[in-house]
């Protein structure tokens, strides 16, 4: 009966109590789901364009970070580096079409499936080769004091995160739906090989898609790491996204964007509330339990693209 | 249906030899060079299945040749070796040479034959089902670099000709009929200005009349922008009404071709593949057919 009435009850009780506590743990949930969010979104473009679903997306981010860290850290102004590490990033794209997906065009999604997590292995290393496997802090100038709104406080660079991220999902949500590229995608991901019909090439989309996951990927990665710094961990924390994208469905763009604030604030709320009744540290799993239950109810994930059935 | 797969393999009658040899004359006379000239070409799958073997054809400017056959006899793959499609399917042309205005198309990407004037429309439409019917339009003129307002030109060339893809333009073409995604696939391919389109079994899946209503259309494209078409069908009556020139298929072989009104009249073509045999549409002399058959060859 305690233990009811310690899950059921009194967590609420306690919501209630002080409701404006709870807001800034909502918004602390949001802000990290925001970055799941980013990282996901990633693993939605390539997966939609090229059916591979890429293993090594939380290590682009990074691997990005790094690059980007170190670049800084090499003497380069930020408005020197950030295009430098972009064209890093475009250049990996291409390294990775060329040298890898190119060969194994055809070839069962398995096969993709296994190369992709050798390019993150890879590519962890490489980074750590150029950059050393040190802790970096990375410092562009987020703005690190807080608002107070009313008892609420919030961190503006919490705030930047959104916004930024923000701005880059309606960028590409543009980019998608109103441009001749952004068309030949979109069409690419429904159907391969009417694309292929109608001209498009498909190693060319590959690169496009690619090179915008990189880009997706270094903007995840200049945020979180302005948080926690550059260092590996940022590829563990990028993994949360397997249970942002089972939960948005691997298809969706949205999806993936919903999904990660789910996952986020989810897990923060259960953290503070329900958390002390596990002994703590559930932030950890919970997005994966949740995760699970969503494999039970909904495999298909939240936003999991229609099969479009006409009748 | 299931009658055409037992059909007797390879039955070149003296009356459809005399027939093919009238159509060289007509060819040559033709003087020009063929815009498609497949020669004895063979398609293998997964390394091991031998699908195609030893197919020729020639499909000319402006006509509209097509390419009959039952289940399974090789059509579609043609036509993909055609367009290059094949990789995607880990299929390969082993043996012989395709030519496209008598440059060979092996090296070439799908995208480089569609710059070249060759789209192809797959069997069963594959339209982009989350794009829009416009849209599904606008992806069609991808290669096109001769900008926006000869695109939108093409666009309100499309839709004379299919009234209904105007009506329906902004509906997402994944909730379109089969009626109007065959127009949408068909008006997709004319939005890259084609020269020949590759059309594979247009009359899949559609009412009677419709089937008639898209043949209708192939034969005015064919005529007022002078595209020219190589289409695979199983509905020989259909594909003979409208077309120049036939070839048919059996068990990836070319079996019987003519210009189409021979075909048509055809006795073997009337009884295997018009399903008019008459009386004597018997098994027994379905049997007797083959062994003579055997015989021949
Ligand atoms: N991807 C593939 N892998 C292996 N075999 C294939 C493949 N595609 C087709 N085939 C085989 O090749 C043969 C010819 O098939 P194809 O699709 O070209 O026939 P078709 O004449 O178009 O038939 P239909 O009228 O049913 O469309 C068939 O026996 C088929 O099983
Ligand atoms: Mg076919």
């Amino acid at each position: 009966m305690d233990m009811l009435y310690n899950i059921l009850i009194a967590p609420f009780l306690e919501i209630a109590k002080s409701p404006s506590f709870f807001a800034e743990v909502v918004i602390g949930g949001l802000m990290s789901g925001v970055m799941y969010s980013l990282v996901a979104l990633g693993f939605v473009l390539i997966f939609k364009a090229s059916g591979v679903f890429n293993f090594a997306q939380g290590v682009m981010v990074l691997f990005a970070a790094l690059n980007f860290s170190g670049l800084l850290d090499a003497g380069l102004s930020i408005w020197l580096a950030f295009p430098l590490t972009v064209l890093i990033m475009v250049l990996l794209a291409w390294c990775i079409e060329r040298l890898v997906l190119s060969k194994l065009v055809n070839q069962q999604d398995i096969i993709l499936f296994m190369a992709t997590i050798g390019i993150g292995y890879f590519l962890q290393g490489f980074g750590e080769f150029l950059w050393t496997g040190n802790v970096r802090k990375l410092d562009v100038g987020i703005p690190q004091d807080a608002w107070f709104f009313g008892d609420i406080m919030i961190q503006q660079s919490d705030v930047f995160a959104a916004v930024v991220a923000g701005i880059l999902v309606i960028v590409l949500a543009l980019f998608f739906q109103y441009t001749r590229i952004g068309r030949a995608l979109r069409a690419v991901a429904d159907d391969h090989q009417a694309a292929m019909t109608v001209g498009i090439p498909l190693r060319s989309i590959w690169l496009i898609v690619w090179s915008v996951a990189g880009f997706v990927a270094l903007v995840a990665g200049i945020m979180w790491g302005s948080r926690v710094g550059v260092q590996f961990s940022l590829s563990v924390i990028a993994l949360k996204a397997l249970p942002v994208l089972i939960l948005g469905g691997f298809t969706s763009v949205p999806g993936a964007i919903i999904g990660g604030l789910i996952i986020g604030v989810g897990e923060k709320v259960a953290e503070i509330y329900w958390g002390p009744l596990f002994g703590g540290a559930i932030e950890e799993w919970f997005a994966y339990i949740l995760a699970m239950l969503f494999l039970f109810f909904r495999p298909q994930g939240l936003f999991g693209e229609r099969i479009i059935e006409r009748v | 249906m299931p009658r055409k797969k037992a059909l007797p393999h390879a039955v070149v009658p003296d009356s459809v030899v005399a027939v093919k040899e009238d159509v060289v004359a007509v060819n040559r006379d033709e003087g020009s060079d063929p815009l498609i000239r497949i020669s004895n070409i063979e398609v293998i799958y997964d390394h091991v299945i031998l699908v195609i073997k030893g197919v020729s054809l020639e499909v000319h400017e402006g006509h509209i040749v097509a390419l009959l056959g039952a289940n399974g006899a090789g059509k579609t793959t043609t036509l993909k070796a055609v367009s290059n499609l094949l990789g995607t399917e880990r299929g390969d042309v082993t043996k012989g040479t395709i030519e496209l205005r008598g440059e060979k198309v092996e090296k070439m990407t799908p995208s480089d034959l569609v710059n070249r004037g060759v789209v192809q429309v797959m069997e069963g439409r594959h339209c982009f089902e989350h794009l829009t019917v416009e849209e599904n339009l606008l992806v069609g003129a991808y290669t096109r670099r001769d900008g926006k307002a000869a695109i939108q030109t093409s666009m309100e060339k499309v839709y004379g000709y299919f009234p209904r893809l105007k009506e329906r333009r902004k509906s997402q073409a994944g909730y379109t009929s089969g009626g109007e995604q065959q127009m949408l696939a068909i008006g997709r391919a004319l939005m890259a200005n084609p020269s020949v389109i590759l059309l594979d079994e247009p009359s899949m899946g559609l009412a009677p009349q419709l089937v008639e209503d898209i043949f209708e259309i192939v034969k005015r494209l064919n005529q007022e922008q002078n595209v020219t078409f190589l289409l695979a069908e199983q509905n020989t009556v259909v594909a003979l009404k409208y077309a120049d020139y036939g070839y048919i298929l059996e068990n990836g072989r070319v079996v019987m071709d003519g210009d189409a009104a021979s075909l048509a009249e055809n006795e073997d073509v009337k009884e295997f593949y018009l399903g008019m045999g008459g009386g004597d549409k018997n098994f027994s002399n379905v049997k007797s057919y083959r062994r003579r058959k055997r015989w021949l060859a």
